[in-house]
């Protein structure tokens, strides 16, 4: 059996409430339908500030401030009950949004933010406390410029940056006529950039290392990078190496929607068991037009707007040192061209046929971590509890394959299910926001098997009907082949009479 | 209801007319089923899709009503569906639906 240890994680969020009101995808729509719409005119009123975000559970419990356990006794509804306020948690940190003006500006290589003077001071200020951010990353930060010169900018076709609702940046557009270098997708992608780069620093820091013992980055957020003639070129992965001083790694992107992750995890590795590349890191920035996508229902019902941060997590896979949980390769899901559609096949084939395969049961996993998105956001917007959901799913198979009993189901929901806490950016929610919560759990001894699952909606891109899934098994250290390669006692009587053996034979020779 | 799919119904309407048409959901949500419901029986209650204003009155089943299980084939049910009526609420999606097709619905099956 091949395993792959995944030695470190990171999880940030970047709080960006001025980015989601005039860039998430559905206002940015609305203000082009109808600009006076009551929706754009309330939106602004119904922010959260920075200190509610950072005092809300499920951000506390993405950044590593608060256990699952915690959060699943935290008073509902979350945004009414404030937790302790915390910057930084054990994977990562929640960092306002002129810090991240800042770290876009950091990020930005070609001149295309511009902050205004004021700004820049200030946030240059901030910035130097970072505990993740270093000299070279510091001295990228420009002096910024006078208002005058924003707000021409802003006149000729740079976008806007807001704090507070007053002008203090732009984004300008990387080339006059190239609709793939605009100022729109060049902020997405900066965006992107800056919330990866944020994690890969966190993840370095988390697994101990320099940024020059980071062999290779894959990158697997949902962004296009590239040009008219080659719209999604792509390397994000290589951009966020050089920003945090990778020097000794390269890189490459995967896409598969929301199932990214999952697959850049395998991707990677791929890369580790085969020895090709010892360190590799997994990252992905967030998704600057998710922001406020629901925020349409959530103005209507009257719930605070909660889809305000950018979400970014970074997964540092090493070779298998038998210390350190680990991925297991010999029992990957797979969602085939042929597997069909329906819910049924689709759980079956990410949940019961990989671990039939290596002859483990659904009741074999502590814990599932399917797309772990936030209720509280979806369940105001209608799309459900997207977690729940798939628990009771996973539980009625089990329940068709008799592996638990009808009446069991709530009970096998309750105790391998888990609360959704991470923020709705497509991408971040699938399945891997759980992985540094297991890699804690598993240290702790509090569980010994996990599966991660995600699942992407291909027919998004209008090139296929499908959707896809991946999934795989993360184990704690030491269990070796699972099930497989628990010692017998036949195993140790049999390797002590093939070296007794041995032993007479040497001796028979020697006389 | 997205508005392509709200296209693809009115598009088959027209074409093989209303009375040989019926509508099969599978939603997993009674509230959204109810919608769905609607738009295709009195048209788009949210005004967004070309249906809004054009009530085709289409025949309407959720995938889950007894009538359409009983027509399906066992085996292909079981492997299809089995999991999910499990899964979901069957009663109150099979009631939104029942409701808006008896009160709406020009055709039936």
């Amino acid at each position: 059996m091949t395993t792959v240890g995944i030695k470190a994680a990171a999880y940030c969020l970047n709080f960006a409430p001025e980015l989601a009101l005039h860039y998430g995808g559905t206002p940015r729509q609305e203000r082009r339908a109808k600009p006076d719409s009551e929706f754009l005119r309330d939106l602004p009123g119904r922010a959260q500030t920075f200190e509610q975000a950072a005092a809300y559970a499920p951000n506390q419990a993405y950044i590593g401030a608060m256990t699952l356990e915690e959060l699943a006794q935290a008073p509902a509804p979350w945004s009414d009950n404030p937790v302790r306020e915390a910057r930084f948690g054990t994977f990562g940190e929640i960092m306002p949004e002129d810090e991240f003006l800042g770290l876009m500006d950091i990020c930005d290589v070609f001149d295309l933010i511009w902050l205004e003077e004021g700004v820049a001071a200030s946030v240059a200020a901030k910035l130097a406390r970072n505990p993740v951010l270093g000299e070279k990353q510091l001295a990228r930060l420009e002096k910024g410029r006078p208002l005058a010169d924003l707000e021409e900018a802003v006149r000729q076709h740079a976008l806007p940056l807001y704090l507070h609702g007053r002008l203090a940046g732009c984004c300008r557009r990387a080339h006059d006529t190239d609709e793939n270098l605009e100022a729109g997708v060049m902020l997405e992608n900066l965006a992107s950039k800056a919330s990866g780069v944020l994690a890969l620093l966190h993840l370095i820091r988390n697994a101990g290392l320099a940024p020059a013992d980071i062999d290779f980055v894959v990158e697997c957020s949902e962004e296009a990078v590239g040009d008219t003639m080659q719209r999604g070129g792509g390397n994000m992965a290589k951009a966020l190496a050089e920003i945090a001083e990778c020097v000794n790694a390269s890189g490459f992107d995967v896409r598969a929607f929301c199932a990214g992750p999952v697959a850049a995890l395998i991707t990677a590795a791929g890369m580790v068991a085969s020895g090709a590349r010892p360190n590799v890191a997994v990252v992905s920035g967030g998704s600057v037009p998710k922001l406020y996508m629901n925020a349409r229902d959530h103005v209507k019902k009257n719930v605070p707007p909660l889809e305000n941060c950018l979400g970014s997590f970074a997964l540092l896979l090493t070779p298998d040192d038998g210390q350190t949980p680990v991925m297991r390769l010999d029992s990957l899901g797979k969602h085939t061209v042929g597997a069909g559609a329906s819910p049924q096949a689709v759980t079956t084939a990410l949940t019961f046929d990989p671990l039939s395969r290596v002859g483990l049961r659904l009741t074999d996993v502590d814990k599932y971590a399917p797309e772990l998105h936030n209720a509280e956001v979806t369940l105001p917007a209608g799309a459900g509890n997207v977690p729940e959901a798939n628990y009771k799913m996973i539980a009625a198979l089990a329940v068709m394959k008799g592996q638990i009993a009808r009446g069991d189901i709530d009970a096998f929901v309750a105790e391998r299910g888990m609360p959704g806490f991470a923020p709705i950016q497509g991408h971040i929610p699938s399945g891997v926001p759980y992985v540094g919560h297991a890699l804690e759990a598993m240290k702790a001894g509090r569980i010994r098997r996990a599966m991660i699952i995600g699942k992407g909606s291909l027919f998004l891109g209008r090139l296929t009907n499908l959707a896809d899934g991946a999934s795989f098994i993360l184990e704690a250290p030491g269990m070796g082949a699972g099930a497989g390669r628990q010692v017998r006692q036949e195993d140790v009587t049999e390797m002590l009479l093939t070296a007794l053996g041995d032993l007479a034979a040497t001796l028979q020779k020697g006389r | 209801m997205d508005l392509e799919n709200q296209q693809r119904i009115k598009d088959a309407a027209e074409k093989y007319g209303g009375e040989n048409i019926v509508v099969v959901l599978g939603s997993s949500d009674p509230e959204g089923a109810e919608i769905y419901a609607e738009t295709v029986t009195m048209g788009d209650p949210t005004f967004a899709g070309c249906l809004a204003g054009v009530p085709l009155g289409l025949c309407v089943y959720h995938v889950l009503e007894p009538e359409l299980k009983e027509a399906a084939d066992p085996a292909k049910w079981e492997e299809q569906i089995g999991m999910m009526e499990m899964v979901l609420k069957v009663d109150a999606l099979v009631a939104a639906v029942r409701k808006m097709r008896e009160a709406n619905s020009k055709f039936s099956l």
